[in-house]
């Protein structure tokens, strides 16, 4: 099972969010796409759901090209709010579980007392703390071989961030799922990352497994990233001129 | 989550640090099951796959056996803890001589000085 880009270009209007970008993301495996806010992260993200198509190139989920319809593949969280604010978590996750046929209620509970949210509770009335816990819980509770998270802890504060990590552990499927987060966060998620991808100005300019990173180069990911941008800033001025 | 790893080494070989330690201190007993992949993984905040490659590497060195089925175990065979001991000891050892060879200290004042300090209690 397999999510490949081949070849993708995304435009909007005359702007570039994604160049030429090829890669394939295997189960078993946690990825990071890292990199600053509107290199091509969430682009990234939003062609593997199929809410937006290539220019150019293929999008594929386990061998089949993206459509709508690959959303029941794909388990995505979302940066941004997108709740029905007058709804009681019940009704938002009963709401899930009549969308999605691999949502299952038991974890989704489960899930619920691990992060201590109380289902009797309005959206309305929820911190962003627990907003942000409740988007976990949602995506978290379906068994979809896929799963994207678009910048899981975004203005979070370390409890929350903890407790986040906790459940990704908890409830993840090594074996069969393939996880993917986008997040410009990076030292919060070391540890948790299998391979990391750094995504700078539309391209997908290098590719990393992080326990090679620290055994051959003896560096974190924050470093290895740093200096990746860099060498390709010095390189890509040096063929301007 | 979140203890720190320092970010020189890979983190799995830290994990497997830190279990030598617990074998040592004997929090872990020879012939006790090591928490599940899982369970390690969430309490020490990392990916699986890293808790996976630390007791494979535990188990190339012969300190714990995968039994089918089963779980991960520390083996029975009390040899290995004075083992670890030794091997541990003479790390943190040869890493205060070298600092020390460093300082420009020689071996007397090494001695001396490990003495003194020992003696008036400095290490509570």
């Amino acid at each position: 099972m397999t999510v490949q880009l081949n070849n993708v270009t995304k435009k909007y209007g005359q702007e570039f969010a994604l160049k030429n970008v090829s890669f394939t993301f295997t189960k078993g495996k946690i990825y990071g796409l890292l990199g600053p806010n509107g290199s091509g992260k969430s682009t990234t993200l939003k062609l593997i759901t199929g809410l937006i198509y290539p220019t150019k190139g293929t999008v594929k989920v386990k061998e089949e090209k993206v459509t709508r319809k690959v959303c029941q593949n794909v388990a995505y969280l979302t940066e941004l709010d997108h709740f029905y604010h007058s709804f009681t978590i019940k009704q938002i996750i009963d709401f899930y579980h009549s969308q999605f046929s691999d949502f299952r209620l038991e974890k989704a509970k489960q899930l619920l007392q691990d992060m201590q949210l109380d289902e009797r509770k309005k959206i309305r009335k929820l911190s962003k703390g627990n907003r942000g816990r409740l988007k976990l819980v949602l995506t978290l509770a379906r068994n979809a071989p896929v799963i994207l998270l678009d910048e899981p802890f975004s203005g979070l504060d370390a409890l929350v961030r903890d407790s986040i990590v906790k459940s990704l552990l908890t409830y993840i499927n090594f074996e069969e799922q393939i996880v993917i987060i986008a997040t410009h966060e990076i030292d919060e998620i070391e540890p948790l990352l299998d391979e990391v991808i750094a995504v700078y100005q539309g391209h997908y300019i290098d590719h990393q497994n992080v326990e090679k990173l620290r055994e051959e180069q003896g560096i974190s990911i924050l470093q290895w990233f740093k200096s990746t941008i860099k060498n390709w800033e010095s390189e890509n001025l040096e063929t301007n001129h | 989550m979140a203890r720190d790893f320092e970010t020189s080494k890979p983190i799995y070989l830290q994990i497997a640090d830190f279990i030598f330690q617990q074998i040592i201190r004997e929090e872990l007993k020879p012939g006790e099951k090591l928490p599940s992949v899982r369970e390690m993984a969430v309490e020490m905040g990392v990916n699986p796959n890293t808790i996976q490659r630390t007791y494979s590497e535990m188990e190339r060195m012969g300190v714990v056996e995968t039994r089918r089925g089963q779980g991960t175990f520390v083996v029975e065979n009390s040899e290995i803890v004075t083992e670890l001991k030794h091997t541990f000891q003479q790390e943190v050892i040869s890493s205060f001589v070298n600092k020390m060879r460093d300082l420009g200290f020689s071996n007397e004042e090494m001695v001396a000085s490990l003495k003194i300090f020992l003696e008036r209690g400095e290490d509570k």
